[in-house]
């Protein structure tokens, strides 16, 4: 909230404008959706759970409809930016969320959000079926709803027609027999490409990355602003890529690209057109929080519950590309048929992504853009 | 004057003085001192440095290449007038990752220039100034031809029947009437480009940033708001600057101008001189406009196995995994739905402030006018970031309102409204207004008789821009949009976000859509007015 302006100078200022609109605001609220956008205090529990999450959410309408079913509560979504953005927007509107419960805060974004404050704890139900891995926060002002794999991937006709073995490890990308191969994303402008950094670092260690990433630029490698221009622009193994003539035949993307690949295939391919490097992969941990300030705290627990649920759980991979965290949830046919299990990939503690994301940054920004 | 007063204090002056004031006072405290240090540091004046002379560049080339264009759509009749309007209009709504890709295909690896010459042009400058052009010759054209094909011609001819070359009765004739829609254009494509954000970063690379990049990745990057409000308050100064410039010219070539109706100005080209000016003008349209346009549409029919309706096919069934909840097809009703209630509000608003500023020439108000023109100039991000902490409580809790949308998009719009509006209104005779006033009309019946039908065209022009819009917005859209109802734009970007040959295929499609929905909404728009015009005069 600003400091400066009362809320009396808001009431006023909100008549003013009433009153001036005339037409065009009576139009709006005629319409059942301004209703039930403002918050009612002082009723009883409104019936509406608001969650605000990033772009790539998504859940299918049965499963939404089921736990409103369960509960009473209706779900509504706001969508804030990516997930960046997201974060700051949350932390930005502290004690006055825009909604009751937030999810899509990372691994790499925890500890901002942690550290202003933005979530109250809340013990979820059935937080137990999830491994003590995933569950970072000791107080429970997160909870653990999924986690992916930012991956190399290859297209695998290239080295197929190469009769080259595709790279498995960040060592092999390194080699000269994949020279001018690999297009990755600006760490500072995309998630998978700082999760590609952090990869690195991981692997490599605090004081070794930059080497490595000597290597790599030596090695030809290409650096795009965003995932949309490095998959669909210059990697060759994708729709976008062939069409755009891309001539990179490995790109930063996530270990549940190629299932995706095969399920908005045209006709649908009986394997995979592109894989996994599955020793170049990056852990990422996406968490939901009770909002500091929630209206409807009880709506926002029972969401929170309902998205460690086995039905939410086996929902998501579908829906988001992203694998369950509840050990009873199945993947779905799609991901055991056309996926890989990552057995070790890299990762690294919130707090210490938080201390050294932008130092690191910068110093990759002058090591590989200049 | 009070209700566009009303409209722009609360949802851009105070949103944008928040989300100020917010980086600036930290714990209490004023952080004046981060002035000197943010603006002493090299990557930042390089970044000013880059922001100015690329947004100077963009507006003369476009001046340039776009001028004579406003000349032939203004002064010539031919076949297809309409619809070539209508087609150089569509940048304008065009998702701006989809004109990068397009952009790519042409000037990039493989591409037209590459194939012919082996010349590429992407992470250059040269593809952000082109692509600059391709975006802000509607500009120009509409906003300039606007009230050339009003000008009367007879007083250009009576200069050359008194002897006058043909470029001095232009240059002494018609040049100083044009002058203040000019230098309107100018002003915007100025500020447009100033502010440009994705093509920069598609065409650009990691290589170039400008203001808005920058203000972008200290506020949602970084999250380092001070950094962000010195830089806004840079912009605004910037800004504010050109703007006192522009209102210094514009002011002292102002005059009551002698206006007809379009149809008697517009003829068919005659001789040599001016059939190779509409080639010219053709040909350049074409590969700057229809070209890029059409990468897209091929791209939209070629599937995997050949050419195909597969990709327009697969947006009427639902999702295979049930991602988005409708028929992508629904999204074009949604946009719809937007684009109408945004282009009411900016007209209702900027109506009402150009016809304010059309009376009294206070100093007060032409302060406003210039106030008007800032959201164009002024970063997205901080307007949005500004809404998120002051439009929070109720009765005005409009963070989760639908009705955020049209409003966040018609902020942009109402400055074209007032611009387009502005130069006609002024250019109508005070004295028939007089005349009227002596007859006995009431101000009100005055305006209606006199100036309404004046300024029916730019009106209609103004409604083009402000559908525009609204149409191609994507920042507020994506942010407000249910995900039960996305619009047409934020499909598109949810489409590319994933991989998936049907998904790429499927925006192609939905981008071709979008196309055929703007250039068809404009024709309509065009028809309102042709089909009103008799008796006008």
């Amino acid at each position: 909230m600003s400091t400066t302006i009362s809320s009396s100078t808001k009431r006023m200022a909100a008549a003013a404008l009433v009153a001036a609109l005339g037409v065009t605001t009576l139009a709006a609220c005629g319409t059942e959706d301004v209703r039930d956008a403002a918050g009612k205090t002082g009723a009883p529990a409104p019936k509406t759970v608001t969650l605000v999450s990033h772009d790539s959410f998504n859940a299918s309408k049965e499963v939404l409809a089921e736990f409103t079913k369960e509960t009473g509560f209706k779900v509504k979504v706001l969508k804030a930016g990516d997930a960046g953005e997201a974060v700051n927007k949350e932390i930005l509107t502290k004690g006055s969320p825009q909604g009751d419960v937030f999810f899509g805060v990372d691994n790499t974004l925890l500890s901002r959000a942690l550290d202003n404050g933005i979530f109250v704890p809340y013990e979820a139900k059935g937080v137990d079926r999830v491994p003590a891995t995933y569950r970072l926060d000791k107080e429970n002002r997160v909870t653990p709803i999924d986690s992916g794999d930012i991956c190399v991937n290859y297209d695998k006709k290239y080295f197929a027609d190469k009769k080259l073995a595709p790279p498995v490890t960040f060592d092999d990308l390194a080699k000269p027999a994949y020279k001018d191969l690999l297009v990755v994303e600006n760490p500072e402008r995309s998630s998978p490409g700082l999760g590609f950094l952090l990869g690195t670092a991981a692997k490599y260690g605090d004081e070794g990355w930059q080497d490595y990433w000597t290597k790599l630029k030596a090695n030809g490698v290409k650096t795009v602003d965003s995932w949309e221009l490095a998959y669909n622009q210059e990697f060759s193994g994708s729709a976008g890529g062939k069409q755009a003539k891309g001539d990179r035949p490995l790109v930063v993307s996530y270990a549940s690209s190629p299932p995706v690949e095969v399920l908005y295939g045209e006709p649908q391919p009986k394997v995979a057109p592109t894989g996994v490097s599955t020793g170049t992969c990056f852990r990422q941990i996406e968490f939901a929080g009770l909002l500091n300030g929630a209206k409807n705290p009880e709506g926002g627990k029972a969401l929170i519950d309902f998205l460690i649920s086995k039905k939410f759980q086996e929902d998501m991979p579908l829906q988001m590309f992203v694998n369950p965290v509840a050990k009873d949830a199945a993947l779905p046919e799609l991901f055991t048929k056309h996926g890989v299990v990552v057995e070790q990939p890299e990762t690294m503690a919130p707090e210490k992504i938080a201390e050294k994301r932008d130092p690191w940054i910068q110093q990759w920004s002058s090591l590989v853009l200049k | 004057m009070a209700a566009p007063v009303v409209f722009f204090a609360l949802f851009f002056a105070w949103p944008v003085v928040s989300i100020v004031e917010r980086g600036l006072r930290v714990d209490g405290a004023w952080q004046f001192g981060r002035f000197g240090e943010t603006l002493s540091r090299p990557e930042i004046l390089d970044v000013l440095w880059f922001t100015c002379w690329q947004a100077l560049a963009s507006t003369g080339l476009t001046l340039l290449i776009a001028l004579p264009g406003a000349y032939v759509f203004a002064r010539f009749d031919f076949r297809g007038k309409g619809l070539l309007r209508a087609v150089v209009t569509i940048p304008f709504v065009m998702p701006t990752v989809m004109v990068g890709t397009a952009f790519l295909a042409l000037v990039g690896r493989g591409g037209l220039l590459d194939g012919l010459w082996g010349v590429r042009l992407d992470g250059t400058v040269w593809a952000i100034l082109i692509a600059h052009v391709f975006f802000n010759y509607a500009v120009v054209v509409r906003t300039v031809g606007g009230l050339w094909a009003q000008l009367d011609p007879r007083q250009e001819e009576a200069a050359r029947v008194l002897g006058a070359s043909r470029w001095r009765a232009w240059r002494t004739v018609t040049l100083p009437a044009l002058a203040p829609s000019v230098a309107a254009a100018a002003l915007m494509v100025f500020l447009f480009t100033a502010s440009s954000f994705a093509v920069v970063q598609i065409l650009g690379g990691s290589t170039y940033s400008t203001l808005e990049t920058e203000i972008y990745r200290q506020t949602v990057v970084r999250f380092d708001l001070t950094t962000a409000a010195v830089l806004t308050m840079v912009q605004f100064v910037a800004v504010g600057l050109v703007l006192a410039v522009h209102a210094r010219i514009v002011r002292r070539r102002e005059t009551a101008l002698r206006l007809v109706a379009p149809e008697e100005t517009a003829r068919r080209p005659r001789g040599a001189g001016q059939w190779a000016l509409f080639v010219v003008v053709l040909v350049s349209v074409a590969l700057l406009i229809v070209l890029p346009l059409g990468v897209l549409v091929e791209r939209s029919f070629a599937t995997s196995h050949g050419y195909g309706l597969d990709y327009y096919r697969a947006l009427q069934t639902p999702d295979p995994s049930g991602t988005f909840l409708v028929p992508l097809l629904d999204t074009i009703g949604n946009s719809l739905r937007y684009a109408v209630v945004a282009t009411l509000i900016a007209l209702v608003i900027g109506g009402l402030a150009a016809a304010a500023l059309t009376r009294r020439a206070g100093r007060l108000v032409r302060g406003f006018d210039a106030l008007l023109m800032l959201p164009l100039g002024v970063s997205a991000v901080t307007v949005g970031f500004g809404f998120l902490i002051t439009l929070d409580e109720p009765p005005f809790d409009l963070r989760a309102s639908w009705i955020l949308v049209p409003l966040a998009q018609a902020l942009v719009g109402v400055p074209f409204v007032v611009r387009t509006m502005l130069p006609v209104l002024r250019a109508v005779d005070d004295r028939l207004r007089e005349a009227a006033a002596v007859l006995g009309a009431s101000p009100w019946r005055a305006w209606r008789e006199v100036d309404l039908p004046l300024v029916r065209r730019a009106l209609l022009i103004a409604a083009g821009f402000a559908f525009a819009v609204s149409l191609g917005e994507f920042g507020a859209t994506v942010f407000i949009a249910r995900p039960d109802s996305p619009t047409l734009t934020v499909a598109v970007a949810r489409l590319l976000g994933r991989p998936g040959e049907l998904n790429y295929g499927q925006a192609m499609a939905l981008s071709t859509i979008l196309m055929v929905v703007c250039a068809v909404s404009l024709l309509l728009l065009e028809r309102l007015r042709t089909e009103r015009t008799s008796g006008e005069f």
